[in-house]
């Protein structure tokens, strides 16, 4: 600990949201500062490497207008989350600054915005159903408590409104009320204004962290980490079960690329940086249970794929690190099918242990798969319908065409209207029979 | 040895320190962080950190330990789950909680523990350095205690012994330890290396059956994501006919690795009707654990299955997935400032994951005995694009290239293997093993499979323009034969009692599936249609 405050004005060179700063003589790696701009406003910013008496710091906010004369105080601190309940029903910035217009709250806690790895062994495995009133998740790509799920989304189409459906439709199998933890990251203010009124109107607990497009790219670093530290805080020390949306993973990685670009780093593919796949790690990996302790972290992160394609890095290494997907496709949208879900390429890596008897229903299972099956064959149908036309196909194939049409209509598109998971399995049950399919 | 911090840029770290050498593992800071030296400049030391150094200061001091990364190598490894540094994370949990932060060492093998030494040579013995004077039993296992060095001892302890103290002495008063250290990035000797010719059943009938793995081989799947790369990992941990299996974990999900550590615990090895977990060791490095002992973490899981190699056993290393340690290996190496080769990877990469793959082998142990370490290693290439630098480094050292193909798995065919872009080199040198043992029929059936699914995939093309309607009784007859190979042969269920199949089941499957072909294709010759010899064959049965 310093016993007294470290004041420095050798700012060597200033570009972009990079400082260097010269004749530094104790520092620590991370440690926060405060800059002191020549009209006497100040911004936050924090120690990215050093060397000998040289230090690297990155600033949060505008640097237009700061000038070498620019005053820098270190705090001897690293950065930390304030956690308190009382977070709960408040609308932070990238920042954790509040910006609801309420006075900030007492924290009960610090802790580490980066949060530690959970021990793999002290994870609980993720078990415990949970309804979102979607036919096409609940039934065929089913969510668990503790997951993480990202839905891949195309510009244009309604992952809001899906996203949204989720938040006000979830329930959890045995009860119990989910607490929402809302990361905005380069929202627009019109998403950002409907989802702030889907938040108020649901009626249980949120908190928000809320980066708009036009706000400092670096707090599209940070607020993710504050959510999920806050996340983090009212899963296993308060014991609620929190569901985490973070939107848009897109603006995310663009952001991450933005600031290694300045920190003259090795591009990797696309420009990303070659740690990115670390870094969306560090953020999807806290979801998650542990054992002995009642909360849970769920996270549903939303990413939307550039150029609609799959194979795009920020999907890609999404798809790589969590649970599953669920993928929505451009075609049903345009089919007037809500919620456009593509079932094939979606997936649930956690399904099988959310499902069955005493969990949902005994044929779950079976219904799903056979759905699965017949629609994949239906799928396959309509390709070589393309090819040969509807004449040339056999019955049966015409039959599996039929099929897909139906079960694109009617099971996965079930308007805006919630489904309860018994709901979601007759609705498929009969379909199957009504096309005398059997359900093995 | 001696320094202190002067720089510090993500976990790189500069030290100002004279008298270690490279590779020396040295503690970091007032926390005492694991470190490795990966370069020297005159005075200064550039250190590989293997945490977080957030709040690391200039000026903290650096102590070096005057040793390399190693592993303790000794009984009581079986069952647990390390990280990738050795720290043993039960114990790690024990001590800290759930969440696994900074911390000093905590010993992989519990000290406290007692085992049994039985002593072959007693007091006043001579021995040489490398001789064995007892043995130590853990489960299944039996470790041989050797002497370090030449000389005469003066007292051996037989009966209850623990690792921290010696379970003999010599002469001189230093002791004889049952757990010895062993760097990690150094290949445990051997007598000599033996061609690997024995089969390593699987229980998969589209491995054992059409790309055969051997003991002492490698194989290497690498597919998109989504396309079962774990389960299949995982459900050949659970079956393959092996004495003990390495499991790591590098760089993949936490939950996944809970998910095998629950059902490690119960399910029974089929062989040994033990728990699976007496038969496992796993190495996780989660991809939010730290990058630089990611890229450790294979290094100490090969290390450790080579010592159980050396007991004379059949090893194999399970690795999931090798792209994250390529990866770690490309953040290292760019936080380095090294110039990058292709796609930002370092251009040692290929030599490297060669150099790691040869540590599979079988072998003639020091010994005598015959023991093989065989690597399983997936991959995942960005965008499921195979031309990528990993992929492509790991095809010019694997023997079997099993190809997870999206389609497939999107049509929820699993094991997602492409039969025909997959190979293996060791398929002629074991369907003579598997002819004598299993089926004499297994080398011709093998031929015939391939080339039925190889007619298939040109006439689908046909049938794709025509319609299924268009084409010939025999075609379709083909097209039928080759769904039911697809369907009841290719596709395994891992979550059902399918998950393993002998081979001999194997072989009698696709005895049924070509019977059935054979039959048909009998009656088509008598001039009558399919649908007439299918009904024949229906109500005959």
């Amino acid at each position: 600990m310093r016993l007294c405050e470290h004041r420095y004005r050798t700012v060597s060179s200033v570009g972009g949201p990079l400082m260097f700063v010269d004749g530094v003589f104790s520092v620590r790696m991370g440690e926060m500062v405060r800059i002191v701009y020549p009209d006497g406003s100040t911004a936050a910013g924090e120690v990215l490497k050093f060397s000998g008496r040289a230090v690297l710091i990155q600033v949060f906010g505008e640097t237009a207008g700061i000038d070498l004369g620019a005053e820098i105080i270190f705090s001897d601190t690293v950065r930390r989350a304030p956690l308190a309940r009382s977070m709960v029903g408040r609308v932070f910035n990238g920042s954790f600054e509040p910006i609801d217009g309420l006075p900030p709250f007492i924290p009960e806690q610090w802790g580490e915005v980066n949060g530690f790895p959970i021990n793999p062994t002290a994870r609980a495995c993720p078990e415990e159903f949970i309804e979102t009133g979607f036919t096409a998740i609940d039934t065929l790509n089913t969510l668990v408590k503790g997951q993480k799920l990202p839905i891949f989304s195309c510009a244009g189409l309604p992952s809001q409104e899906v996203a949204a459906g989720i938040l006000r439709n979830a329930r959890l199998a045995g009860g119990g009320e989910f607490v929402v933890v809302f990361v905005a990251m380069g929202l627009t203010y019109r998403d950002y204004s409907f989802y702030m009124d889907v938040l108020r109107k649901m009626g249980t607990g949120f908190v928000a962290f809320v980066n708009r497009a036009d706000e400092p790219v670096l707090e599209r670093l940070l607020a993710p980490r504050f959510g999920l530290a806050c996340a983090e805080y009212l899963a296993f020390v308060c014991a609620m079960d929190v569901l985490v949306v973070v939107t848009d993973i897109t603006n995310y990685c663009d952001a991450l690329r933005e600031v290694s670009t300045a920190r003259e780093e090795l591009p990797g593919r696309r420009g990303y940086p070659g740690y990115m796949y670390s870094d969306l790690a560090s953020l999807y990996e806290r979801a998650g249970r542990i054992q002995g302790t009642a909360g849970s972290v769920t996270m549903l992160p939303v990413v939307t794929m550039p150029e609609d394609d799959i194979t795009h890095p920020i999907p890609d290494l999404t798809g790589y690190i969590t649970e599953g997907q669920i993928v929505l496709s451009r075609e049903l949208h345009q089919r007037g099918v809500f919620p456009p879900i593509d079932v094939l390429p979606s997936l649930s890596r956690l399904m099988q242990h959310g499902i069955g008897a005493g969990r949902t229903r005994e044929d779950h299972r079976r219904i799903a798969d056979a759905l699965y099956r017949h629609y994949a064959k239906g799928r396959y149908a309509r390709g070589l319908e393309s090819v040969v036309g509807r004449e040339g196909m056999i019955e049966a194939d015409r039959v599996m065409l039929d099929f897909a049409d139906a079960f694109e209509a009617e099971v996965v598109g079930q308007g805006a209207a919630r489904r309860a998971i018994g709901a979601s399995l007759d609705a498929g049950a009969a379909l199957l029979r009504r096309f005398f399919l059997e359900v093995t | 040895m001696d320094g202190i911090i002067t720089g510090i840029s993500g976990s790189t770290v500069t030290v100002a320190i004279s008298g270690v050498k490279l590779c020396d593992m040295v503690l970091v800071g007032h926390a005492g962080l694991i470190g490795e030296v990966v370069r020297l400049k005159g005075e200064k030391a550039i250190v590989q950190v293997y945490e977080n150094t957030v709040g690391m200061g200039v000026g903290e001091p650096v102590a070096g330990t005057g040793r390399q990364l190693t592993v303790t190598l000794g009984p009581g490894l079986v069952s647990n789950m390390y990280d990738g540094l050795q720290r043993p994370l039960e114990r790690v949990r024990a001590a800290m909680g759930p969440f696994i932060r900074p911390c000093r060492d905590i010993p992989p093998l519990e000290s406290a523990a007692e085992w049994n030494f039985e002593p072959d040579r007693k007091n006043g013995d001579e021995v040489t350095a490398g001789e064995v004077i007892g043995r130590i039993r853990e489960g299944a296992f039996v470790h041989p205690v050797t002497a370090p060095c030449t000389g005469r001892l003066a007292q051996v302890h037989g009966g209850i012994c623990t690792l921290a103290g010696p379970v003999a002495r010599f002469a001189d008063g230093s002791g004889v330890f049952a757990r010895q250290e062993w760097p990690v990035r150094r290949p445990r000797p051997f007598r000599r290396k033996l061609p690997p010719v024995l089969p390593l059943v699987t229980g998969q009938r589209v491995i054992d059956f059409l790309f055969p793995l051997v003991r002492g081989g490698t194989a290497i799947f690498p597919g998109g994501f989504g396309t079962g790369k774990t389960i299949l990992e995982q459900t050949i941990a659970k079956f393959a006919d092996v004495d003990l299996v390495v499991y790591v974990g590098c760089g993949e999900r936490g939950n996944e690795m809970a998910e095998l550590l629950e059902e490690f615990r119960t399910l029974r090895d089929q062989r040994s009707g033990a728990s699976l977990m007496s038969r496992t060791i796993v190495v996780v490095n989660t991809s939010n654990m730290p990058v630089a002992a990611r890229e450790a973490s294979i290094y100490t899981a090969v290390t450790m299955a080579e010592y159980y190699r050396d007991l004379g056993l059949h090893v194999l290393l399970l690795a999931d997935s090798i792209s994250r340690w390529g990866e770690a290996l490309r953040e290292i190496s760019s936080s380095l400032e090294e110039m990058p080769g292709e796609e930002g990877y370092p251009t040692y990469l290929s030599s490297r994951l060669a150099a790691f793959c040869e540590r599979a082998g079988a072998v003639e142990t020091l010994n005598g005995a015959i023991g093989s370490l065989t690597m399983i290693l997936s991959v995942s290439p960005p965008g499921g694009d195979f031309s990528e630098p990993v992929t492509q480094a790991c095809l010019r050292t694997a023997g079997v290239f099993l190809m997870l193909d999206t389609a497939l798995a999107h049509s929820r065919h699993y094991p997602a293997i492409n039969w025909s872009q997959s190979y293996s080199l060791y398929a002629a040198g074991v369907t003579g093993h598997f002819t004598a043992q299993v089926s004499p029929g297994w080398g011709e059936m093998q031929q015939r499979c391939r080339e039925l699914l190889q007619r298939e995939s040109t006439l689908r093309e046909v049938a794709e323009i025509v319609g299924a309607e268009g084409l010939q009784d025999a075609d379709r007859l083909l097209m039928m034969t080759t769904e039911r190979i697809r369907s009841e042969f290719l596709c395994q269920n891992a979550y059902s009692d399918d998950a393993f199949c002998p081979p001999a089941q194997t072989a009698a499957r696709m005895d049924a599936i070509l019977g059935f072909h054979d039959g048909v294709e009998a009656g088509l010759g008598l001039g009558l249609s399919l649908e007439n010899v299918l009904a024949n064959i229906s109500r005959s049965t």
